[in-house]
């Protein structure tokens, strides 16, 4: 049995399920950039003291199955969500729905996913994907980040379910509840709240020194002592771990400011405020720096280079990124909605 | 970032599938450009790689030494921490952390090797003498 639908590829994995399912139930206007903008993507945390696979805990995206929630809430549009204890409980809920006419978004762990490649099978599991079908006993999956769809056998799809670790799935699952339309006001509403939210998330006073633009300035004030407080082996082996999360499949390029620039200019379409498409250009902006800061990383982790200048001129480039996000985001927070 | 300047250096991950990037056309408007790699990001795998490895080569020689039971080998191997470990065999943490001491691995039940054999993907025997099939 399969379904009808349609994969489409993404950036980022939870931005395609969104936008996948969103389309496939009716929501005509949705693409990725104004899911991960209305779901409030953008982030940046740098926790210190805990660790991931032996790395600095750092993030430029917000926790996993936020953007799926706060995208349907902010469209109106109601959600089902379960977690198991059983296998067999899940894999008889995910064949009830598919037997109901529903995709269904599935978050598994890559550490046992065949179809990707053996390099990037680490313990992670927060991936996200969507399940369209059955044939001969396997699974059809479109995965979001693969050009193509793959297929699962019934025992693949049910190790990948419940991978353990950190943030282990249990089995979860998701979709919207039923077919729905969405108007462009409706559209427009998300937009604002799901801008509103991500300001906050990044410049509110009330976040904290390591989150949003204070996490930012924050991590490259830290990274200027690396060399001494870390060695130089570790501390290239962190900004490997920086620069992974920056732009490992998933971002879009540039931790996410590429496609948070992207959003900005689609929103133009539904709120014609000039302001939007200069603010626009300041993520670009942004984004690119970031990637200039990988370079200088690679340098240091390839060991071509690895002075203390070095180091300064890296937790410099953050600082300097971390104006530039303040300005954009400050911008936003001042523009007139009504 | 324009769109001429998406890189494209063959990774593991471009063998594959190549990945979507966002980045702006000639009139600065944004678009999406497939991706085959990144040679920054490449390395920034690699080197983590290279981490993973040097811990597994860690691992081996404490086995050697008696300082550690063969699960802490295959742990490493696995890219594990005791936490995912306790996870995927049921067994509590403390119990994990007991169970990577050799006098205590050596004592331990058919059944609880079983255990580990069959997270590991590898037989008792093998578990035991640390020996690893490449298949």
């Amino acid at each position: 049995m399969r379904l009808d639908f349609k994969h489409i590829q993404a950036a980022h994995c939870e931005n395609g399920v969104t936008m996948s399912l969103l389309k496939n139930i009716g929501v005509q206007q949705i693409t990725e950039p104004l899911a991960f903008g209305i779901g409030a993507g953008l982030f940046f945390v740098y926790i210190p003291l805990l660790k991931i696979n032996n790395g600095p805990v750092i993030a430029f995206r917000t926790l996993p199955g936020l953007i799926f929630k706060r995208t349907c809430k902010a469209l109106g549009i109601p959600v089902v969500r379960k977690k198991f204890r059983s296998k067999e409980a899940a894999e008889t809920f995910l064949n009830e729905c598919l037997a109901a006419g529903h995709p269904v978004g599935c978050q598994v762990g890559v550490y046992y996913l065949p179809y990707f490649p053996k390099e990037y099978r680490f313990h992670f599991n927060a991936h996200n994907l969507i399940v369209y079908g059955t044939e001969d006993g396997n699974y059809m999956v479109s995965d979001p980040v693969m050009e193509n769809t793959s297929t699962l056998t019934a025992y693949e799809l049910e190790r990948v379910r419940f991978a353990k670790g950190a943030l282990a799935p249990n089995g979860q699952l998701y979709y919207p509840k039923e077919n729905q339309i969405v108007t462009n006001d409706q559209v427009k509403k998300g937009i604002i709240s799901g801008i509103e939210k991500n300001v906050f998330n990044m410049i509110s006073p009330f976040t904290g020194p390591i989150v949003g633009v204070n996490g930012i300035r924050f991590t490259g004030k830290r990274i200027k002592k690396w060399r001494d407080s870390l060695g130089l082996k570790q501390a290239g082996l962190y900004l490997a771990q920086l620069v992974r999360m920056q732009e490992e499949i998933g971002t879009g390029g540039g931790g996410f400011r590429y496609i948070y620039g992207a959003f900005l200019q689609e929103t133009h379409a539904y709120i014609p405020n000039d302001e939007l498409l200069e603010i626009s250009q300041t993520f670009t902006a942004s984004g690119d720096l970031w990637r200039t800061a990988a370079i200088q990383a690679a340098g240091i982790y390839k060991g071509r280079i690895g002075s203390q200048e070095d180091f300064n001129v890296m937790g410099d480039y953050l600082l300097e990124i971390a104006e530039i996000e303040k300005k954009a985001f400050t911008a936003l927070k001042n523009i007139k909605w009504r | 970032m324009k769109k001429e300047d998406v890189p494209q250096d063959l990774g593991a991950l471009g063998k594959i599938t190549k990945e979507v990037c966002y980045a702006t056309d000639e009139s600065g408007k944004y678009t999406t450009q497939l991706s085959a790699g990144w040679d920054v990001k490449i390395t920034a795998l690699d080197t983590a790689w290279q981490d993973v490895e040097e811990r597994i080569a860690a691992a081996k020689q404490k086995v050697l030494n008696k300082e550690a039971s063969p699960i802490l080998f295959f742990m490493e191997k696995g890219l594990m921490d005791i936490k995912i470990l306790a996870g995927y065999t049921g067994f509590w943490q403390w119990q994990v952390k007991r169970h990577l001491k050799p006098e205590v691995f050596n004592k331990l039940s058919e059944k609880k090797l079983q255990k580990y054999a069959e997270v590991f993907n590898v037989s008792v025997p093998n578990l035991q003498t640390m020996t690893i099939n490449e298949a």
